[in-house]
């Protein structure tokens, strides 16, 4: 072996050292801030990590764009959605006037609302993109509750981290990290553009998270459950979800 | 480095035979050809990129049958007009493709490959450029030489194909000024193109950085700039294989994987 070359062994060997030690500090670093999805095992984990970590590094508080009333689209997509069960049809027959949002989990109080006890809360209105992980897209005003008055009302455990949401459909759930679940633009929406909002865009009550893409806004939520793990409930982990396979963050 | 000091290095073994003196004499021709034909980081970034690329152009491909109709401006979908359709089924019942069956739904996998590939291509990307400029890799090999920043001087590169004539000498040596215009067109134009007409479709990118998708007209005039780019890049890829497939595979290949030229082709 002449000298070049076990200068250039060495060389390589401190850099490898130094590589692999760097991505474990990083991975620590990751850990310990929050900079890591609940998804990311296995192969596409790597790609998850980076998205998600780069997204909450940099841009943890920015705000989704709000466009003017003029670009309110004529005709919104109600993507399809699955079929109505009983509970739902009979709280539909009641003009959703028992329908009941509960708050449980890592709180300091947990809660029961009603649509009447939600609207009491401060309103928010904002004009913002639906966008579809297909592709396609559409504009909205959305009116609803701030999801942080009510989970400020509830008071967030300090250990609470990850907020998950049940639609009344028993296998449609997600789960979001507390950034997006304190995001001043998280709604509670109850109203869309000049009425009521309608069954097909998640009436009586749909979360929408603007800063992610649609399959994150569930429809017909019924129970907000703050968790200190999504662990169970991350539905790109679990088959039985109808979003099982996709990415748990969905800002990309 | 003893090879490099000159042909007498093989006389000292010259004992062992005639045979083995022949190839020990040859083993400095190799030495002395200086730098290789790519450097290592040139090679080992190009195969990540290829490896990148199609991962992307095949989940690419994936996702947009879930929706294979585009439009232009801030929002779209299966109720207003398309820009313009692509006639293939789609993943989708909600969309109008006029075949009477839904393919499979793959976008859950698709997308984490989309993502994942595409770091791949940025961060690889990035070491490349850096690189690239540090070493004056750009400068020297592939910013065309003034005698060549001419049209007489693409006519003729250009008349030299249509004739199919066979490359001359200088052409295994270094790249002729359509190839220099390509590859900086590919490094510096539409690969940043498609990378950022791509975040453009992110509603979390978007929300950091609204210019970037303002700025192209909305974001579905993103998502059908981000296609236009990619058939370019896709033509790009169909026009280097061929050229490859032409001027000779084995060695074509041979010199980015070993960085060595073949030794026929050597001066």
């Amino acid at each position: 072996m002449s000298k070049i070359s076990r200068r250039k062994f060495v060389t390589a060997g401190l850099a490898a050292t130094a590589g692999v030690s760097g991505l474990a500090v990083a991975a620590n670093f990751a850990k310990r801030y929050g900079l890591v999805p609940p998804d990311s095992g296995g192969i596409y984990g790597p790609g998850e990590t980076l998205t998600y970590a780069a997204q909450r590094l940099f841009a943890r508080h920015s705000l989704a764009r709000e466009f003017p009333r003029s670009m309110i689209s004529k005709v919104p997509f109600a993507n399809a959605i699955p079929p109505l069960n009983d509970a739902f049809k009979r709280l539909q027959g009641g003009a959703f006037a028992d329908w009941r949002l509960s708050i449980n989990g890592m709180v300091a109080q947990p809660a029961s609302l009603s649509l009447a006890d939600l609207r009491s809360f401060p309103v928010r209105s904002q004009i913002t993109e639906v966008v579809c992980e297909e592709g396609w897209s559409y504009v909205a005003e959305w009116i609803g509750t701030p999801l942080f008055e009510v989970l400020k009302a509830s008071g967030v455990l300090p250990q609470g981290r990850y907020l998950v949401y049940f639609s009344i459909d028993p296998d449609w759930w997600e789960s979001i990290d507390m950034a997006d679940a304190q995001h001043p633009q998280t709604l509670l929406a109850w109203a869309m553009n000049d009425g009521d909002l309608p069954v097909a865009f998640g009436g009586p009550l749909r979360l929408r998270v603007p800063r992610q893409l649609g399959y994150k806004s569930v429809k017909f939520v019924t129970r907000l459950t703050v968790t200190d793990s999504p662990k169970g409930f991350v539905s790109a982990l679990d088959p039985k979800s109808p979003n099982s396979g996709y990415a748990w963050y969905a800002g990309i | 480095m003893g090879l490099g000091k000159g042909p007498f290095q093989g006389d000292v073994r010259a004992s062992a035979g005639a045979c083995y003196a022949a190839r020990v004499s040859h083993a400095p021709s190799l030495r002395n050809q200086g730098p290789p034909r790519h450097a290592l980081l040139v090679r080992v970034t190009h195969w990540i990129t290829v490896i990148s690329f199609l991962a992307l152009l095949v989940s690419g491909v994936e996702i947009l049958i879930s929706h294979p109709r585009f439009y232009w401006g801030e929002v779209g979908n299966s109720r207003t007009p398309a820009l313009f359709k692509i006639p293939i089924p789609s993943s989708r019942a909600t969309v109008p493709t006029g075949y009477g069956y839904v393919l499979p739904d793959q976008n859950g996998w698709s997308r984490y490959l989309h993502f994942e590939a595409a770091w791949a291509l940025v961060l690889t990307g990035l070491v490349y450029v850096i690189s690239g400029l540090w070493t004056r890799h750009f400068r020297k090999n592939l910013y065309p030489a003034p005698a060549d920043r001419t049209w007489r001087s693409f006519r003729s590169v250009i008349a030299k194909h249509l004739r199919l004539a066979p490359p001359d000498e200088a052409d295994f040596r270094s790249y002729n000024v359509l190839q220099r215009v390509t590859y900086l067109l590919v490094i510096f134009i539409l690969v940043p193109l498609v990378i950022w007409t791509g975040l453009a479709m992110s509603p979390g990118f978007n929300a950091a950085v609204p210019w970037a998708v303002n700025s192209l007209g909305g974001r579905q005039s993103a998502r059908t700039l981000h296609f236009f780019v990619s058939i370019f890049l896709v033509l790009f890829l169909v026009v280097h294989v061929a050229m490859i497939v032409l001027t000779g595979f084995a060695s074509r290949m041979r010199e980015m994987i070993t960085g060595l030229a073949m030794p026929q082709e050597r001066t």
